[in-house]
């Protein structure tokens, strides 16, 4: 057999796991490894205008598609602007391999230039990572680094490859199978386990599923749709969670926790069994631990069981994959009503929906029902950034399907949305992808705009414009005596800093702007028939709050309602 | 509150003692000592980490190592009957024969060994457990200690569990 580069075995590697696209920045340790991948016409690189937006459309790419997804980046700065990005991975179990070059071994632990340690600083936010010391073990790496990433909770898994590595001589021979002594995730749950929750489904009047991001991954949703109707159980999601369970459905409480629904909250607080799904009850979930679901006994289903009794002291715990023992418990469960507890949801619901002033000003919550109603039926996914315009969206966009929602959930990374929404396109090219942003986050990775122009990957930019870092001046507003410390992004009625349409239009794509209530649909439809990515700067009530909400380390069920 | 006494097999690979010890930071564990050598196997180090924790963390700690890809297998020695033993090292001023030779009464009953002899001072060697240790730290105290090292606790299960 012949003898072939480091750089060349990477990049058979990459086509051997099926890798389809990298999103990418070159370097001086990279060119032998660019040039090799320059060659291979099966993998599309797509060259970012910044790290991070290659780390965040692996990531969208990731999420919307559930495969692996790559981002490559050179050595020192290259590898350390990817860091926000692999913690956004991991924080929301997202199938990630990170690839960065690295200075010569030799000179690794000399200051050498462009080195960084990528390995110890990322060591607490990836699902492992690997220094590729020989040539010889780079194939195994790449097979357990794909294996690892994408198996049990998944994760982002770093590769730091030496320069003189790439540069090495070797035979290729890929590997067939993965072998890791310490690491044998459970998928099958304990069966006497999932008779327990059943029995308990069974006995008890007030169950609750309790469905996370974890139930999405395993590619549940239909097996959670068949035990909520057969067992007559309402369902509410996590941020994480939205769209494995249908909005529409009656069974549906829509999202818990810190701006969840006033009935989901209150549901989880009155509910004698929780049945936990692939979720991690996380703070922004349970408010104040001591007071969470004081009622119910927890059944806790997770494939990671560092999750289980972790926040929550769980009674029933199930290790395994969310979709195989969801069907098992939906099978194992007798048909069931709870008319007395869906009554009492029923006039939860009634007395505090989600609600807004509805005049003649933009509002937000306006703004993505109109998203919402513009893209029914049709196969949309939506991206978000980080901050109120998020936390909108998952209150007013009704997700019917899994992986159609697409943000930084654990982290609260801004800046996610809009590289993401670029990643989730290019692994979903017959799909709708929308970036619904705000005007701080999108500023903090706008430089993409050049790579989905240049690359034609066209996504849809809707930014709600209330010249604010809006969800801290919130909080500024209610516990600051309205003392708007560093949050204001524009002045009201001053011009517009910058000019959303401007810059889209400088950038090769298409701006418009909105301020008038009675031209959002037209703008909307007007962005969604456009072939080219499109920015929509819809300037928004200033001041708009989001409600329902749970003050930091209160009971959930102390919300402020906001307006009447 | 209170110690509890594992024993972690891992790949004996660079950066799996980071990693360890990263886990323990990053969580705020307490480690109360970690000792890792090689096993009868090369490939695998055995980490005898001494942890003080209350149940609940103790029980993250062992779901945490076992998350580790690099640790094969974590046990938890505290339950069961297990031996454990630590080496200390104590260098004590001996100025004089007469003090050294009451050092040597102290080393002799107590089943310690003089390993050093230095013009003004001794260096002291004893293997034993945690109590062990502490007797002969405290006999030999007041002749004035220089300095100590220490290893930390290294343990193994005991087959003769009484059955």
């Amino acid at each position: 057999m012949s003898k072939i580069s480091g750089a060349e075995i990477l990049v058979k590697s990459l086509c051997e796991e099926g890798v389809e696209v990298i999103f990418g920045y070159p370097g001086g340790v990279l060119l032998s490894l660019a040039d090799k991948l320059y060659a291979e016409k099966s993998i599309r690189f797509i060259l970012t205008r910044h790290e991070q937006g290659a780390v965040h459309a692996a990531d969208g790419y990731a999420r919307a598609t559930g495969k692996v997804g790559v981002c490559l980046a050179t050595s020192g700065p290259g590898a350390t602007n990817l860091v926000t990005g692999i913690a956004t991975a991991n924080m929301d179990s997202v199938p990630m391999v990170a690839i960065t070059g690295q200075v010569r071994s030799s000179l690794i632990g000399n200051d050498a230039f462009q080195e960084a340690d990528i390995i110890g600083i990322t060591r607490s936010i990836t699902k492992h990572n690997y220094l590729v010391k020989d040539v010889k073990d780079l194939p195994r790496i790449v097979k357990e680094a794909f294996f690892i990433a994408s198996t049990g909770r998944p994760g982002p898994v770093l590769i730091d490859l030496p320069v003189d590595v790439t540069l090495q001589q070797d035979e290729f021979k890929y590997p067939r199978t993965v072998d890791i002594r310490g690491y044998k995730p459970t998928y099958g749950g304990h069966i006497g386990q999932i008779k327990k929750i059943a029995r308990a489904i069974e006995q008890k009047k007030k169950p609750l599923l309790y469905v996370g991001g974890g139930a999405i991954i395993s590619g549940a949703a239909a097996e959670i749709v068949e035990l909520s109707h057969k067992a007559d159980i309402p369902v509410t999601m996590t941020f994480m969670g939205l769209g494995a369970f249908p909005a529409d459905d009656p069974l549906s409480l829509g999202m818990l926790g810190m701006h969840g629904t006033a009935y989901a909250n209150m549901a989880v607080q009155e509910a004698d069994l929780i049945i936990a799904i692939g979720a991690r009850f996380d703070d922004r979930v349970t408010g104040r631990i001591d007071t969470f679901a004081p009622n119910a006994t927890i059944a806790h289903i997770d494939i990671d069981p560092t999750s289980v009794s972790k926040n929550v002291r769980v009674d029933i715990p199930v290790i395994g994959d969310a979709k195989t023992i969801i069907k098992e418990l939906a099978a194992e469960v007798n048909k069931k009503d709870h008319i007395e507890w869906h009554r009492t949801i029923a006039k939860w619901k009634k007395e505090y929906p989600l609600k807004y002033k509805d005049d003649d000003q933009v509002h937000p919550q306006y703004v993505i029902e109109t998203i919402c109603d513009a893209v029914k039926d049709k196969d949309a996914v939506i991206c978000s950034e980080v901050g109120q315009h998020q936390m909108w969206t998952a209150q007013f966009f009704k997700f019917a399907k899994p992986r159609t929602w697409i943000s930084s959930g654990g982290l609260g990374t801004m800046g996610f949305g809009f590289p993401a929404a670029m990643g989730a396109k290019v692994g979903r090219p017959e799909a709708i992808v929308i970036d619904i942003a705000g005007d701080g986050s999108i500023q903090m990775n706008i430089q993409e705009l050049a790579t989905v122009v240049m690359e034609r990957i066209p996504v849809k930019i809707f930014i709600l414009n209330n010249g604010y870092l809006g969800m801290v001046r919130q909080w500024q507003e209610l516990f600051y005596s309205r003392r708007y410390a560093f949050t204001p992004l524009s002045k009201e009625g001053a011009t517009q800093c910058p000019d959303f349409v401007k810059l889209a239009e400088s950038y090769g794509a298409k701006g418009i702007r909105v301020t008038d209530k009675s031209k959002v649909r037209e703008a909307i439809d007007t962005a969604l028939k456009e072939e080219g990515t499109v920015v929509v700067d819809f300037v928004i009530s200033r001041e708009e709050n989001v409600f329902p909400m749970v003050p930091a380390g209160e009971s959930i069920d102390k919300m402020i309602h906001g307006l009447a | 509150m209170g110690k509890f006494v594992l024993s972690a097999l891992v790949e004996n690979k660079f950066g799996v003692l980071a990693r360890v010890a990263g886990l323990f930071s990053a969580r705020g564990f307490n480690i109360d000592s970690l000792a890792v050598g090689e096993t009868e196997d090369v490939t695998v180090s055995r980490m005898t980490i001494v942890v003080d924790a209350d149940e609940r963390t103790l029980e993250q700690v062992k779901k945490q190592l076992n998350k580790l890809i690099d640790v094969i297998r974590v046990q938890d020695l505290t339950g069961g009957r297990y031996v454990d033993r630590e080496l200390i090292m104590i260098k004590v001023k001996a100025e004089n024969t007469n003090i050294r030779e009451k050092i040597v009464q102290i080393v002799d009953s107590t089943g310690a060994e003089i390993i050093d002899v230095a013009k003004k001072s001794v260096i002291v060697e004893e293997t034993g457990d945690e109590h062990k240790i502490k007797a002969l730290v405290e006999l030999l105290r007041p002749y004035g200690i220089i300095e100590i090292a220490r290893t930390g606790k290294i343990a193994l299960q005991s087959e003769t569990n009484g059955k």
